[in-house]
């Protein structure tokens, strides 16, 4: 997984609450086999006014005007602002490789649903949870100030403003060190190979039928 | 030993590793039992395998099936699909290079994973579960600790047979008093996430209890289960008593003779101690549970049969209003609008929530002797297993919904989903026994409304919503 240390970038704002995973990326896409090029389907319904098939080239679509990642100001976006419940819904892991591969690194928003956040750091995307009025903020600026940006460090955990004000956010040590790191789980798991087994030999012996097969 | 929640017990059961030190947020480390695997969410996860020259720890603790992206049509030519065909075959080839058990397409036992791992008994009380779909918390009606996970996790376990997960709070929910006649598990659950809300539940693990659970049939607390996650929970739980013993025995994956009597005596422990403590309690009176139907985009907008469509405007929380304006614009409702009113164009019963073998004896109940509406397009009954749709065929249900101008499908996720052919157009209003309402849930642009079988079966007749509790008044008058 790629490490993620910090993020300069304008900021797209999606001013809804509840975005569930089949907004984020609609079932017909998620036929797929592969893990990339999910971005182009990123927010296929909002984004796009004509029904979006697989295989369809981005040149064939007819998109929405009106729906922010469309705007010429928010073109190469890196942070995506949101309201509360953010990615709830299906598991679907297509979520957040659809952020990911569309360009989005940060998601901010006031809560976000469990699945959904353990997915983004599984996948080099940071979700940053805020107290509701600042979210509120920063939605309104990237409404209202053209260009702009916002640059998110992970170490030190703030997000800066360009006028020097910054906004500190918390996220868990572990899952900060992953993230920085770009540690894959398997990994680390792997190392407690010995626990494991020794973990098996207990519960054979409580639950033996669960050992059976 | 201090009294534990059932939570706790399971929780304890399964640690491989507890993070040391209170200042450490490191996730604890939970043996997985049984892991139910499914073609869209796996792909990518049997690749990462190979990419990795990993191999699955315990294969026969894995079981899979092909159901989100499957026809329920006549299946005999395969699938038309490539892009479903492709998946399908992929999972296939996926379990047979890896030596895991699946049931394919054609065999009588593949289904809903959620329907088809308790209809085993593969899913026990006692163990952990976990699958790549966010409804994997149906198996908590079992005391399984049940989660839904993300592809990348489902490799994990493949991998480790341990999933790292951070602990959850834990929120009693209890439902006193009993549910009325024709009033479900499904309005039930509806009804709490209406009084929660959709993040009421997040970060918790939730258990039911009280005497209206403990009236409840294993399907009913299935549905309970299988809808904790639109709480905003990852696990439901329900206790384990007689019921849940009785319909596990004799079902092939469950243990047998001297087995069966330790599993059971152990099982027989799996409930909340007297006097211990919860971090959250919600009282709910299950007497005043009616039949619901959801009007807007999320679980949480939803109200009675005999309601109207609430008016937000002048609430004082903006967000909400704003959801609920934008939600009603999708739906083309009105607030103010009565339930009953509404006319619908499609009916789905199915999906797991819904379409075990006791929800479609609800609904052939109620559509017994009725014609489904002239308004209505579609009618469907999809069951959630090849096994349901069998036993359905036995009791000649299939006959009555048949009669009354449903169409009878094959097993798999349909229109719950709409990744096949069974979709909403635009526009077209659904009365679904499924668990998400959400934008485009069963089809770009379709509306959906979610209900109970015998909700569903009632709408299909009147061609609108209608309380089903008046049709039985009616006829014992
Ligand atoms: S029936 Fe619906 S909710 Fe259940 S597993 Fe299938 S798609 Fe998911």
């Amino acid at each position: 997984m790629r490490p993620f240390k910090q993020v300069e970038s304008r900021v797209v704002p999606v001013d809804r609450s509840n975005i569930d995973t089949d907004a984020l990326i609609p079932k017909q896409y998620i036929k797929s086999i592969e893990r990339t090029g999910f971005g182009k389907y990123l927010f296929d319904e909002w984004r796009f006014l004509d029904k979006g098939e697989p295989g369809m080239l981005l040149e064939q679509r007819i998109p929405n005007p009106e729906f922010t990642l469309n705007m010429e100001r928010y073109q190469g976006a890196e942070i995506l602002v949101a309201q509360d419940n953010f990615g709830c819904g299906s598991s679907r892991e297509h979520a957040v490789w659809a952020l990911e591969d569309f360009g989005i690194r940060v998601v901010i928003a006031p809560s976000f649903a469990e699945i959904f956040y353990a997915n983004c750091f599984k996948n080099g995307v940071l979700p940053i949870a805020l107290e509701p009025e600042k979210v509120e903020r920063l939605i309104h600026s990237a409404l209202s100030v053209d260009g702009f940006s916002l640059l998110v460090d992970l170490p030190s955990q703030l997000i800066n403003m360009s006028d020097g004000e910054s906004l500190s956010f918390s996220i868990d040590p572990y899952y900060k060190l992953r993230l920085e790191n770009g540690y894959d789980d398997i990994d680390i798991t792997l190392t407690k190979l010995d626990q494991i087994a020794r973990y098996e030999q207990k519960r054979r012996e409580q639950e033996p039928w669960l050992f059976t097969v | 030993m201090s009294p534990q929640t059932l939570f706790e017990k399971l929780w304890q059961r399964h640690l491989v590793h507890e993070p040391r030190g209170v200042e450490s947020t490191e996730p604890s480390l939970l043996y997985v039992d049984r892991h139910l695997v499914y073609e869209v969410t796996s792909p990518q996860a049997f690749e990462g395998l190979r990419h990795q020259q990993r191999k699955p720890r315990r294969p026969e603790t894995i079981i899979a099936t092909a159901d989100h992206n499957v026809p329920t049509t006549d299946r005999t030519q395969g699938i038309a699909d490539p892009f479903s065909r492709a998946q399908v075959e992929q999972l296939n080839k996926n379990c047979e290079q890896f030596g895991i058990k699946e049931f394919r397409l054609g065999d009588i036992r593949q289904g809903i994973i959620h329907v088809i791992g308790p209809e085993q008994g593969a899913t026990l009380p006692g163990m952990t579960v976990v699958a790549g779909d966010s409804h994997t918390c149906t198996h908590g009606a079992f005391a399984a600790l049940a989660f839904g996970v993300g592809t990348s996790e489902v490799e994990h376990v493949m991998a480790t047979q341990c999933l790292a997960v951070p602990k959850m709070k834990t929120l009693l929910i209890r439902v006193r008093g009993q549910l009325s006649a024709w009033v479900s598990a499904k309005d039930l659950i509806l009804h709490i996430i209406g009084q929660i809300g959709t993040a009421g539940g997040t970060g918790y693990a939730i258990e039911f209890a009280g005497s209206a659970i403990e009236s409840l049939s294993m399907e009913g607390r299935m549905t309970l289960c299988n809808m904790a996650i639109e709480a905003g929970a990852r696990v439901g739980l329900v206790a384990v008593d007689q019921k849940t013993i009785d319909y596990l025995e004799g079902r092939p994956f469950a243990p047998k003779g001297e087995h069966w009597s330790a599993a059971v005596d152990y099982w027989r422990t799996l409930h909340t101690d007297a006097g211990a403590e919860f971090d959250q309690i919600i009282e709910i009176d299950a007497c005043a549970v009616k039949p619901m139907v959801s009007w807007g985009t999320s679980p949480e907008m939803v109200v009675a049969i005999d309601e109207m469509i609430p008016s937000l405007s002048g609430s004082v929380d903006s967000v909400k209003a704003e959801a609920a304006a934008t939600a009603l614009e999708y739906m083309g409702l009105k607030s103010g609008q009565a339930i009953s009113e509404i006319e619908i164009d499609k009916v789905f019963i199915g999906s797991c929530t819904n379409a075990r073998i006791e929800d479609l004896r609800t609904a052939a109940a109620v559509v017994k002797g009725h014609k489904v509406s002239q308004r209505v397009k579609q009618a469907l009954v999809v069951p959630g297993s090849g096994l349901v749709k069998a036993q359905a065929e036995v009791e000649g249900l299939d006959a009555i919904f048949r009669d009354a101008g449903f169409e009878w499908r094959e097993p798999g996720c349909s229109m719950c989903l709409g990744m096949n052919d069974d979709r909403l157009q635009p526009q077209e209003r659904c009365a679904s026994t499924s668990n998400r309402n959400f934008e485009g849930r069963q089809g770009a642009g379709g509306r959906s409304h979610l209900v109970s079988p015998a909700m569903a079966a009632a709408a299909a007749i009147h061609g609108h919503f209608f309380d089903v509790t008046k049709m039985f008044e009616v006829c014992d008058a």
